[in-house]
């Protein structure tokens, strides 16, 4: 299109912002939980999360060292150090202002001197650097509150991801979780697989009475609601014995899968050329050797598609587990499910809920940005016809 | 036994049992029932191509009719029936005729449901296929338009759940006076200096922003197919135009949007079905309080909390009621194309 006169108008500059804008907008909501799945609790709760990407002033409650500190220097008591050391802050701080109450936390300048009770005077450097001194020596167990303003630069952590997917704390931990999800999701997207290319192949290049009718079938199950089959297969797998499990969530998903499955692969097996299989019958080949050796490999690109389809369902899905295969000991529970359980048990902590979420969504990102050539093609076959 | 072990072996059985399946029935038909040589070499071949396809569809044909036929009716059955457990422990289902309805129809949550769901199917369709248009037409012209694309499609692979998380966090409140860390009372408190608002918990106002998060979601399904549509035009016709003078407007909605009207349609079905089965966004971020409610969170209520298999049901054949007029269309075009 581009080489159309006409295009090429005043209008490009207003395309580009568009897009821009539209990419930004859809990207936000993401980015917004990407970024606070790498800051602490206290971040999260305290700041947006678009602050966390440029430096923040926040204030800051340190302290001095203990008087068992101070030594006597003539006929003053001094306490030194920094009220940086120690603390889990970075490297360089930039202070702004320090206050030594909590109703003025920012009375002074670096470099100043304030004075305290009992002739307390106490003096802090932008660095941090203080100097506390007395006339008479000082007591207690602790040392003086400073409060401090300063611009910290972005801080980030891995915490988050210790939490959720090392410690092994059962209301947090994601790794059981993960690996659950996985074990639902490969079985449950190759088995459709290899059923449904059978299928695919009888419907696409056998004659026989009823194909028609299967088709239009087929195309009818593709739109039924999964609520549907619920309760139905539910009272089927408790009747039979596979009760909750792996097992009767295997067969739910292929169950599920299958239309969309068919249909795709239908679709994609029937532009095959015709000369390539009836060239392979006249020399003799099975129907089983046609299939295995002509149509399995030239059908890749929509067999692709489907995995990545079902993949991507099965993976996501929550409706289907919390109904063939959660039970009431949790052992089993999916990525899906433990979230939703944080939303209600750790509503307010977004470090856990983000992180969590991140990890259940990470894995389908990449298969998506991998795959995204085979998906998108699986899409246009599977709609537009 | 591990279930990741026992995940590998159900590979291997479904896997293997499947090929073997269909490798020694073949076998069998060919070399045992109907063997292509003797006096009726002829004959037994045409009677074995006649067995053959069947051989093919035979796990689908059980697995969709176990899976998919099956409930259909056995939910219309038990939409008619209550359960009820009698002393000796066993299970019975009484017949009630339409009982169930009667009591789904008096319930004020139902209605709610289906209020929210007509509202779901009109507002989510519109506003995903016509973002998703607009994507399309403009990453069409643009050098960087496929990278575009693909950041607006990203949400495609987002789970459901994943979503609401995403927008819960956007949706967040903080009490008045602090810092908002959700991004919309941030711009509301910025802009209008009010205090910030709980937005989940507005009823009426709620549910679009429940919705907001599928057309998020559907923008990019929409936008792939339109612009392939888009691509699929014939340049003769827009040069036409060009050369007749008509702005880009003109063009767009004159020339290119009646040609792709078809697919449009077919995007606005697809996006009609997703929002008919939507269960996990409003499960995970209100589960129907405030008024969200809607059909298919309606039924997991039924099922799962008041344990009502009857009235459970019914409501699954509301949601296939107003499945069916899309699915005749489908089957209908489908049988078009293959005359």
């Amino acid at each position: 299109m581009d080489n159309i006169a006409g295009t090429k108008s005043s209008l490009t500059w207003a395309v580009h912002i568009s897009v821009v804008a539209l990419v930004a907008l859809w990207l936000f909501p993401t980015v917004g939980l990407f970024v606070s799945s790498f800051r602490t609790a206290d971040q999260i709760a305290t700041s947006g999360w678009w602050n966390a990407l440029f430096p923040t002033e926040q204030s800051l409650v340190l302290r001095t060292a203990a008087p068992d500190a101070q030594v006597q220097e003539g006929a003053v008591f001094v306490i030194e150090g920094n009220l940086f050391a120690g603390e889990d802050l970075p490297a360089e701080i930039d202070m702004s202002a320090w206050g030594t109450s909590s109703r003025d936390v920012a009375a002074y300048t670096p470099g100043d001197t304030a004075e305290l009770r009992d002739g307390e005077r106490i003096t802090v450097q932008a660095n941090g650097d203080y100097r506390l001194e007395s006339p008479v020596e000082m007591e207690g167990g602790r040392g003086q509150r400073i409060f401090v303003t300063a611009e910290l630069p972005p801080d980030f952590t891995l915490e988050n991801y210790q939490q959720v997917l090392l410690s092994g704390n059962a209301t947090d931990s994601m790794a059981k979780a993960f690996f659950n999800t996985l074990t639902v999701t490969i079985p449950a997207t190759i088995i459709p697989i290899v059923v449904a290319a059978f299928a695919a192949y009888a419907l696409a290049w056998m004659d026989f009475a009823g194909r028609a009718l299967l088709i239009a079938i087929v195309v009818g199950l593709l739109v039924v609601p999964l609520q549907l089959a619920l309760i139905p297969l539910l009272k089927l797998h408790l009747g039979i014995g596979i009760g909750k499990g792996y097992l009767g969530t295997w067969l739910a998903h292929t169950g599920f899968g299958l239309p969309l499955a068919i249909y795709l692969l239908r679709n994609y097996m029937v532009g095959l050329p015709r000369d390539i299989i009836e060239n392979a019958r006249v020399d003799g080949a099975t129907e089983f050797q046609i299939f295995v050796k002509i149509i399995l490999p030239l059908s890749f690109p929509a067999l692709a598609s489907f995995a990545i389809f079902q993949f991507l369902w099965t993976w996501n899905d929550l409706l289907v587990a919390k109904v063939f295969l959660i039970d009431a000991t949790g052992q089993t529970t999916v990525m899906t499910n433990q979230i939703v359980e944080l939303l209600g048990t750790r509503g307010g902590n977004w470090e856990i809920l983000a992180t969590a979420a991140f990890v259940s969504i990470a894995v389908p990102l990449l298969v998506f940005f991998a795959m995204q050539k085979y998906l998108v093609r699986g899409l246009l076959a599977g709609s537009v016809k | 036994m591990n279930p990741a072990f026992q995940g590998l072996l159900t590979i291997a059985i479904g896997v293997g049992g499947c090929l073997s399946y269909f490798y020694f029935s073949n076998q069998f038909l060919d070399k045992v029932l109907f063997p292509a040589k003797g006096p009726n070499a002829g004959r037994n071949i045409n009677r074995a191509n006649l067995i053959r396809p069947w051989l093919f569809l035979l796990p689908a044909i059980l697995a969709l009719g176990l899976y998919l036929a099956y409930p259909v009716f056995e939910t219309i059955r038990l939409s008619l029936t209550e359960r009820e457990t009698l002393p000796d422990g066993t299970t019975i289902y009484n017949f009630v005729g339409l009982a169930n309805y009667s009591q789904m129809a008096s319930e004020p949550k139902f209605w709610e449901a289906m209020r929210n769901n007509m509202l779901w199917l009109i507002v989510v369709p519109a506003l995903s296929t016509a973002f998703g248009l607009l994507a399309a037409q403009l990453t069409d012209r643009i050098a960087w338009g496929n990278i575009a694309k693909s950041l607006i499609f990203m949400p495609m692979a987002i789970s459901f759940v994943g979503a609401a998380v995403i927008w819960k966090l956007v949706y967040d409140a903080r009490p008045p006076d602090t810092e908002q860390i959700g991004v919309l009372n941030a711009v509301y408190v910025w802009m209008t200096g009010n205090d910030p608002q709980q937005w989940l918990t507005i009823p009426f106002w709620n549910s679009f922003l429940l919705m907001i998060v599928l057309i998020w979601i559907q923008t990019g399904f929409a936008m792939v197919i339109l612009s392939a549509a888009l691509r699929g035009i014939p340049e003769e016709t827009i040069e036409a135009a060009i050369v007749d003078g008509a702005n880009p407007f003109q063009i767009f909605f004159k020339i290119k949007m009646p040609q792709i009207a078809g697919t449009i349609v077919v995007v606005w079905t697809t996006i009609t079905l997703v929002v008919l089965k939507v269960f996990d966004i409003v499960f995970a971020m209100t589960n129907g309080q405030w008024e969200t409610q809607v059909l298919a969170n309606y039924m997991f209520d039924k099922l799962f909390r008041a344990n009502d298999w009857g009235v459970g049901s019914a409501s699954a054949i509301v949601i296939m009621l107003l499945v069916t007029p899309i699915l005749i269309w489908n089957v209908r075009n489908a049988r078009n194309e293959m005359r």
